[in-house]
C-alpha cells in the first residue's frame, strides 16, 4: 500500500501540487437503482487494442474497447513512468475489472455489461478533454448506458 | 478522472469513480467517490485477488444507490498481502554489473542485445503464464532493433534517424524505450510465485542493467536538448521519480 506520505518526494510533491482545475457545483443525475443499471468502464491507464495507435502526449482523446475483445490484447501506452505497471501485466482487472464486472451483472448485481467500454490517458489536462467527455456522453446513451465506472490509474 | 465525471454527469450519465489521491477528490469533488489506499496503477487493488477485485467494484457501484451528493467514502481495507513481508524478490536472470563506459556505441549495442538475449527464455515464459498476453509490441519494433537504437542515440543523440516513420526521433524514442522497459519488466516478473513491487523492478531495470545506465545517459543528455520533443519528455516522462536520483539532473 503506498499513502501519499510514503511515496518518494518526486512523485508526492507533483500530485500534492499539480493545479486542479476548478469546477462549479457538483452535478448531479439521479441514477436507476442500480441492479437496473447497464454499466460501462471508462478508465484513464491508457489502455487500447494492439492494432490501435498508441496514445500521444497531450492528446485528450479515447480509444473504444469493445466488450467482446479479447482482453488478452489490451495494451497500456500510458505515458508515465511513475506507478506500477506490474499488476496490470499480471492480471488486466487489476486496472480494468472488466471480468469483475461481467460477474456483477451474471449476479444480478448490474444489469448488464455496456457493449463498449473507453480509455483516456489521463495524463491530458482536463480542459482538452472536456468536449470529448460531452460527446462521449451522446455516444454512451445510445448504448442506453445507465451508468459508468470511472477507474483511475 | 474526477473532471470527466463533472462533464458526463452534466450530460446526464450517472457517474461513480474509484480515487487513488483522496486530496483531488476532496477538492474537485466528483459526484460519486470511492477512495482506496492502493499503489497508483493498481486502482482495483492486487493482481489475481477477484473476491477483493469484486469487492471494490461492488462498493464502487453501491455509491449510486446514494440520494444526494456528492458523496465520498473510503475503502476500509489494504489488498491482500500488502502487509507480508517482502520475498526478497530477485531478477530470474542474474545480468554481470552493467557497463561502466557508454562512449562506445558497439560496445554497447553488444551488451544491450546480449541483456535481451538472456531475457528471452524469462520473456516466454512470462508470456504463457499470461496465456500469451504481453504489453511488448507497442512500437511496432523488435527487441534487437530497439536496442541497436538505443545505442546508436546514446551516442549520436540529436543526429541519430529516426526508425518509425513520419514520427519525430523523440518520440519514436519515447515508444521504443517504454517498449523494451515491458519487455524486461515482463521477463522480470516471469515467476508468478513472486511479489514485486514497482520500486524493487525499478531498482533493478535502472540500477543493474546495461539498458537502465544507457537510458539514464540519454535523459541526462535530454535534460539539456534544444529538441522541443527530448524537452518536453526529459523532466518526468523519461525515469520513474524513484529512479531519478541515478540522473544527473534528479
Amino acid at each position: 500500500m503506498v499513502h501519499l506520505r510514503e511515496m518518494p518526494d518526486h512523485l508526492r510533491e507533483a500530485l500534492i501540487n499539480q493545479e486542479l482545475p476548478e469546477y462549479g457545483d457538483t452535478p448531479w443525475t439521479t441514477p436507476k437503482p442500480v441492479d437496473e443499471c447497464r454499466v460501462a468502464l471508462i478508465s484513464t491507464a491508457g489502455l487500447h487494442r494492439r492494432e490501435d495507435d498508441p496514445f500521444a502526449p497531450g492528446a485528450g482523446d479515447y480509444r473504444i474497447i469493445p466488450d467482446e475483445y479479447d482482453m488478452n490484447n489490451l495494451v497500456m501506452s500510458h505515458l508515465s513512468t511513475n506507478f506500477d505497471r506490474s499488476g496490470f501485466y499480471q492480471d488486466v482487472n487489476t486496472s480494468f475489472p472488466v471480468d469483475r464486472l461481467r460477474e456483477l451483472a451474471d449476479e444480478g448485481v448490474v444489469s448488464s455489461v455496456a457493449s463498449r467500454h473507453f480509455s483516456f490517458m489521463g495524463a491530458t489536462p482536463p480542459t482538452v478533454m472536456e468536449p470529448i467527455a460531452r460527446d462521449l456522453a451522446n455516444v454512451l446513451k445510445a448504448d442506453n448506458v445507465d451508468a459508468v465506472v470511472l477507474v483511475p490509474v | 478522472m474526477s473532471g470527466l465525471a463533472h462533464y458526463l454527469e452534466d450530460e446526464g450519465i450517472p457517474t461513480t469513480l474509484l480515487a487513488l489521491v483522496r486530496k483531488h477528490v476532496e477538492e474537485i469533488k466528483p459526484p460519486r467517490a470511492l477512495v482506496v489506499p492502493f499503489e497508483l496503477g493498481r486502482p482495483i487493488g492486487a493482481p489475481n485477488e477477484p473476491d477483493f477485485q469484486r469487492r471494490v467494484l461492488r462498493d464502487c457501484l453501491e455509491l449510486l444507490e446514494k440520494g444526494s451528493g456528492p458523496v465520498l467514502k473510503d475503502f476500509p481495507d489494504s489488498p491482500p498481502g500488502a502487509d507480508a513481508q517482502p520475498d526478497g524478490w530477485a531478477c530470474p536472470v542474474n545480468f554481470s554489473t552493467p557497463i561502466e563506459d557508454v562512449s562506445d556505441q558497439d560496445i554497447l549495442e553488444q551488451a544491450l542485445l546480449q541483456e535481451i538475449a538472456l531475457l528471452k527464455p524469462w520473456y516466454e515464459e512470462s508470456k504463457q503464464v499470461r496465456d500469451g498476453r504481453t504489453n511488448f509490441g507497442i512500437s511496432g519494433k523488435e527487441p534487437g532493433e530497439i536496442q541497436s537504437f538505443l545505442a546508436d542515440l546514446v551516442i549520436n543523440r540529436e543526429g541519430a534517424a529516426s526508425p518509425i516513420e513520419g514520427k519525430p526521433l523523440a518520440l519514436a524514442f519515447k515508444q521504443m524505450a517504454d517498449d523494451i522497459r515491458y519487455y524486461y519488466m515482463e521477463s522480470a516478473i516471469a515467476r508468478p510465485d513472486q511479489r514485486v513491487t514497482d520500486v524493487e523492478i525499478g531498482n533493478w531495470l535502472w540500477g543493474e542493467t546495461t539498458l537502465g545506465k544507457v537510458l539514464i545517459e540519454i535523459r541526462n543528455w535530454a535534460m539539456e536538448s534544444k529538441d522541443p520533443g527530448f524537452k518536453a519528455f526529459a523532466p518526468t516522462a523519461m525515469v520513474p521519480s524513484h529512479q531519478r536520483h541515478r540522473t544527473i539532473h534528479g
